[in-house]
């Protein structure tokens, strides 16, 4: 059931292509602006601190999408067809691939046009992977709120900005080592186990609490 | 709370401030573990009256980072030599929870109907609650810190605090967490006849 789920979110994104349309002008549109105010070549922290904003809002007009565009009758259908559990999981998952490939595609996109040296490659992807799944997940259970509210997108950048905090901070830190370009040994295995268990625990709490939001 | 204090490099008298400012943010956490609580209880039981208390202590724990605050930008100014830096992820992570509480605020303050709201403002309190622990938990002790007791820093437990200054600090926890109580429980009553009062 997971899978058709996921299969319907995949038909209904391609179907409608304002969402993948809009961001992906989004980040070209972003990443050209820095591009031409840059002239092409800025230092590490800015590359760095730039590379996040995008990825974040990137998440969040993604992630926001996902229960805002479903109206009255689509939800209704929803709520009658299929569980909130596999429903939720579904949604997380096919976000956290939709983000994940979404910065990748910012980050080649990003360092096509703003050139800036990432001394560990390697590293700064496997960052990358985790916080926008991470991001995706708990963007998910926002927007979820944030639909049930009622009161559209405003209200989605307002909650999720500040629980996407912890998640963003331990990324910076570590994106921040990759681009200094610290081998791997040298990076606190610390870091990366709170990163995962970010993703576990928020992939949990929606898991669990989303089943409240669904009978409203 | 006129005892001779421990004479500590920097620190000086202004240790003292250890019985206002460390109780006060225990009374904040206090107070948001009690909304937590209490919207896990909405969740269970669907009764309105645990959202409203829940909504409450939210606020008596906000009420109260107030003081903190100030008490640590006073005693931030003189040991450290700034109000506010941004260096410290304690600071960060109460930035950060401060934010997640007004975006509770809102969140409640944009649905209409209640038992909609109660449901709503219960997850998102859940959510942001354990996002908060561990932003002013356990981030602190990942990464370097002034803070005592993290990131290297002895904690005043060890060995700064003497016994004179227990004999204080301990009741002084005791004081300022009873004192949040007694708050949320007025707050409670007012909220009560509010709505008698609207009926």
């Amino acid at each position: 059931m997971i899978t058709a789920l996921i299969r319907k979110e995949i038909r209904l994104e391609f179907r409608q292509k304002s969402t993948l349309g809009g961001v992906l002008i989004y980040i070209t549109g972003t990443i050209f602006t820095s591009a031409l105010c840059f002239a092409g070549k800025v230092d590490k922290p800015t590359w760095n601190a730039l590379f996040w904003v995008i990825t974040l809002f990137t998440s969040v007009t993604i992630s926001g999408k996902s229960f805002l565009k479903e109206t009255g009758g689509q939800s209704l259908f929803n709520y009658l067809h299929y569980p909130p559990s596999k429903f939720i999981i579904a949604k997380m998952l096919y976000n956290m691939v939709f983000m994940v490939t979404l910065s990748f595609i910012t980050f080649i996109f990003y360092s096509f046009f703003i050139s800036a040296e990432v001394g560990n490659p390697g590293l700064f992807l496997a960052v990358l992977v985790f916080a926008s799944s991470g991001l995706a997940a708990v963007l998910s259970l926002m927007s979820a709120i944030a639909a049930k509210a009622g009161s559209g997108f405003a209200l989605m950048s307002i909650l999720s900005f500040p629980v996407a905090m912890p998640l963003i901070l331990v990324s910076i830190k570590l994106s921040k080592l990759a681009m200094d370009g610290i081998e791997w040994a040298g990076v606190n295995p610390q870091y990366f186990i709170i990163l995962i268990a970010l993703n576990l625990l928020t992939a949990t709490l929606a898991y669990l609490l989303f089943p409240y939001l669904w009978r409203g | 709370m006129q005892n001779t204090v421990p004479r500590l490099d920097i620190l000086n008298e202004t240790i003292r401030n250890v019985y206002y400012h460390v109780p006060i943010w225990f009374a904040m956490i206090f107070m948001l573990t009690v909304s937590f609580i209490n919207s896990l209880r909405t969740l269970s039981s669907a009764d309105l009256q645990h959202d409203t208390h829940a909504c409450n202590a939210a606020l008596t724990g906000i009420f109260f980072s107030i003081p903190g605050m100030l008490t640590g930008a006073f005693w931030a100014k003189f040991t450290w030599g700034t109000w506010w830096t941004f260096q410290d992820p304690k600071l960060n992570g109460v930035a950060v929870s401060l934010l997640i509480y007004m975006a509770y605020f809102i969140l409640r303050s944009s649905v209409e109907d209640e038992i909609k709201k109660a449901r709503i403002s219960a997850v998102y309190n859940i959510f942001a609650y354990v996002m908060m622990m561990i932003f002013i938990m356990i981030m602190p002790r990942l990464t370097d810190s002034l803070h005592p007791g993290n990131g290297g820093n002895p904690a005043f437990g060890k060995y700064d605090l003497d016994n004179q200054m227990r004999t204080v600090f301990y009741p002084a926890v005791i004081g300022w967490v009873l004192f949040s109580w007694w708050i949320y429980r007025l707050i409670n009553r007012i909220s009560v006849l509010q709505k008698q009062l609207d009926e």
